[in-house]
């Protein structure tokens, strides 16, 4: 938790020396809030307080690393309680766990479907993350089921065995793709502490409550296991949420450093709508993995896509770069879309274009950001805006024409515009849906 | 360990809608939303009294524009609004029906004020379930048909909507006339929402009548924005801010059967899966990630996505009775 410049004023010598080079204890104090300097400055400063304000520069959460260079995944490490406090840091890593009782061919065919689950939404790549094999039966089993699925993906692993030699087994084959390893409880404590000290690797630590489970990472701390993601036992959704509010809230609002770590939440239920809904409360709330056991792509299309909005920096809606994109087999006849620059009108838009196979310019205005009617509010989507970009674009070099097309929802600057940009103006469908029909009349 | 709560000192005002007898209407029961002392499920924390509550959309015409997902759904019942809304209630069981009259739009049939009255008089006749009764979006249209679908419903306590900041007036005093409560609209936007909850209450409509619409997008299309505009509001509303503590009112099957990920045919995307499923999760999914953030009334069009969604309410609200609050309720 950063402390204020007044906490830390309470923790200098208050003698004003001014070896720091700063006139007063109290301005080396702020400058310190400020991460503007380094604590080193001061030559007085008591052990215990130089302890202090090391931990106060922690984050808060634990920042926890699994896989390596491109597969490499981060976690935790989150500031805020609400998304339009800052925003969320570390998308939620969604997985799917893998039993090794299925055949090799089951558990091939089913690591291909899941390797196949990326999908590219207003220009963003969207994609699982991780896959877990989960021990059934006996050890040697396991070790071949992670073998088998170690080769056949580059996505991150998670190995699930309460069984230390099974796990030892497994991680000697996969040590170098840096696995997380799944998990410690209260009965195997200390033999898998051993194994992820070890193998130096990130550690799940399970418990039915909060209580037992800092008690297990205060444990597993003082075992010399650092990196560690929590789980809480299964239980029903309210609950759940609860737990996930709870540990947030302890290590953000509270300090509690043993359960200032990412968590993990394991989903499983048949009903594959259920397993979603399911999923979705826990990407919203608070969960720094998930692991399922649906792989039906609707399913994955639309938690991915939630995990998409959850994690959008409310401050930077994702933009576009302004200009003029040509869309198909573009001619100087080609009919010129306005829109603006919100990434989400735009691809809505180059979406609509490209089914109605029609080529054709989009240009996109800058807005900052900004959607049609909001940009339009704001001043942002105006007539000057839209002809001020029309000339930075050099459009009118595109074509040989001077028609343009404006969304629906802003006809009203039609007469406004024509004046201004000396463009002829047609009025455009409000809905991005009915852009295809549109430019199909149009011709 | 010490538990990190938090001692909120304002609460979400809590809304009926739908008189029954004793009350001095004709519902079979009424529904209560809101009422909330804490942020969405948090049950361990303090009082969540009411659960998220679903309602079915029922047009007076049939929609035109609607994908053949949600179509054969509903079938012949989408040509005749009373049989559609009996369907509702006795085939899917809906609790509220929420009746939008889009036929009286200059474009869409123009029904006269007369003819929307008769239709609710008919609907109210047909099924006991509370309703929502909303315009067409044409404002000076709805001034008409609005007031006297109102009247057509007085004493029903029904939900009447939107008003929004530039025509709330008319609506208001209807509204009051006749019993209801109100949806007040804003444009993802928690300033706007305040102003216009005042501008209603200045006019004598109390801030237990009122239910904020904060304009929701669906998954994938800006829900993000109404996520973020209704956790802000909510922790105004629990730290003692009256003037946004409101239940929310979320469209979520008007929004999400937009999505293009809803509508598309497999062929067209082959990677995404079948359609009827995609369609179904992508309302339930919206409607899902709308109760974490403090959506109290989902108005919705898939029957199964209904269905599942309801039971998830079911899943979140299963122990809720049997807890025991660590701060006082």
């Amino acid at each position: 938790m950063a402390l204020s410049g007044l906490d830390i004023y309470k923790l200098l010598p208050k003698t004003n020396c001014r070896e720091c080079g700063f006139p007063t204890c109290l301005a080396f104090a702020m400058q310190l809030a400020k991460k503007a300097i380094s604590i080193d400055k001061c030559p007085y400063l008591s052990q215990e307080a130089k302890k202090v304000l090391e931990a106060s520069s922690q984050p808060p959460i634990k920042l926890v690393t699994v896989g390596v260079g491109d597969s490499r995944l981060e976690f935790g490490n989150e500031t805020v309680m609400f998304r339009h406090e800052e925003k969320f840091f570390h998308p939620c890593g969604i997985g799917f766990i893998i039993e090794d009782n299925l055949s090799d061919s089951e558990i091939s065919r089913k690591l291909e479907r899941i390797n196949k689950l990326k999908f590219e939404r207003v220009g963003q790549k969207i994609e699982v993350n991780l896959v877990a094999v989960r021990q059934t039966n006996d050890g040697q089993r396991f070790v071949d089921a992670v073998q088998l699925v170690s080769s056949g993906t580059s996505l991150g692993l998670v190995l699930m065995s309460d069984e230390p030699e099974a796990l030892k087994s497994a991680l000697e084959i996969t040590r170098t793709k840096r696995p997380l390893i799944y998990h410690a409880t209260k009965n195997n404590l200390a033999a898998v502490a051993q194994v992820a000290k070890e193998f130096n690797l990130p550690l799940v630590v399970s418990g039915p409550d909060l209580d037992t489970l800092s008690n297990l990472t205060k444990e597993l701390n003082s075992l010399g296991v650092a990196e560690l993601v929590l789980e809480t036992e299964k239980k029903n959704v309210a609950d759940k949420i609860w737990d996930l509010t709870q540990i947030r809230r302890q290590a953000l609002r509270k300090s509690n450093r043993a359960l200032g770590y990412p968590v993990l939440v394991l989903v499983e239920n048949s009903d594959p709508y259920e397993e979603a809904v399911e999923a979705a409360t826990f990407i919203a709330k608070y969960a720094s993995m998930l692991l399922m056991k649906g792989t039906e792509s609707w399913q994955v299309l639309s938690l991915l896509t939630l995990r998409q909005n959850i994690y959008t920096d409310p401050q930077k809606p994702l933009q576009m770069e302004a200009k003029l994109y040509a869309i198909g087999q573009v001619t100087d006849k080609s009919p010129v879309l306005v829109t603006t620059n919100f990434s989400l009108s735009y691809y809505t838009v180059l979406g609509e274009v490209e089914a109605s196979k029609i080529p054709a310019y989009i240009v996109s205005v800058d807005t900052e950001g900004m959607s049609v009617l909001t940009a339009w509010a704001a001043e942002k989507f105006t007539p000057d805006k839209i002809t001020e970009n029309l000339e930075k674009c050099e459009v009118a070099k595109a074509v040989s024409h001077k028609r343009l097309i404006i969304p629906g929802y802003v006809a009203v600057m039609s007469g406004d515009l024509e004046e201004k940009s000396g463009w002829q103006v047609t009025v455009g469908p409000k809905e991005a849906a009915g852009i295809p029909s549109f430019l199909k009349n149009l011709q | 360990m010490e538990l990190a709560l938090e001692k909120w000192s304002g609460s979400v005002a809590e809304v009926s809608v739908g008189a029954t007898k004793d009350e001095g209407g004709t519902r079979a029961k009424s529904i209560k939303i809101g009422g909330h002392k804490t942020l969405p499920l948090l049950f361990k924390e303090s009082a969540i009294p009411n659960r998220p509550v679903v309602a079915f959309e029922v047009w007076d015409i049939a929609p035109t524009e609607w994908p053949e997902e949600l179509i054969k759904s509903y079938g012949d019942k989408l040509k005749d609004p009373v049989a559609w809304a009996d369907f509702c209630v006795k085939e899917y069981k809906a609790q509220v029906l929420c009746i939008k009259l889009q036929g009286s739009h200059p474009d869409f049939g123009n029904k006269t004020p007369d003819e929307e009255a008769k239709l609710i008089g008919k609907i109210l006749k047909r099924v006991d379930v509370p309703l929502v009764i909303l315009g067409s979006g044409d404002d000076s249209k709805d001034n008409l048909v609005l007031p006297a679908a109102s009247e057509a419903a007085k004493g029903e306590r029904a939900l009447v909507g939107d008003a929004v900041q530039d025509n709330y007036k008319t609506l208001v005093a209807a509204v009051l006339a006749d019993g209801h409560n109100i949806i007040a609209e804003s444009p993802i936007d928690i300033n706007i929402a305040k102003q216009l909850n005042i501008l209603i209450s200045d006019m004598g409509l109390s801030l237990e009548r009122i239910v904020i619409n904060p304009t929701i997008g669906a998954l994938g299309y800006g829900l993000e924005y109404a996520y973020s505009i209704m956790e802000r509001a909510r922790l105004a509303a629990l730290s003692g801010d009256k003037t946004v503590a409101n239940p929310f009112v979320c469209f979520v099957g008007h929004e999400a059967w937009r999505a293009k990920e809803a509508k598309a045919k497999i062929a067209e995307f082959p990677s995404w899966g079948p359609e009827p499923e995609r369609g179904i999760i992508w309302e339930v999914i919206t409607a899902a990630a709308l109760i974490q953030s403090g959506g109290d009334l989902l108005i919705m069009r898939h029957p199964k996505a209904v269905e599942k969604v309801n039971k998830y309410i079911d899943e979140l609200f299963r122990d809720a009775s049997q807890v025991s609050y660590k701060v006082s309720p």
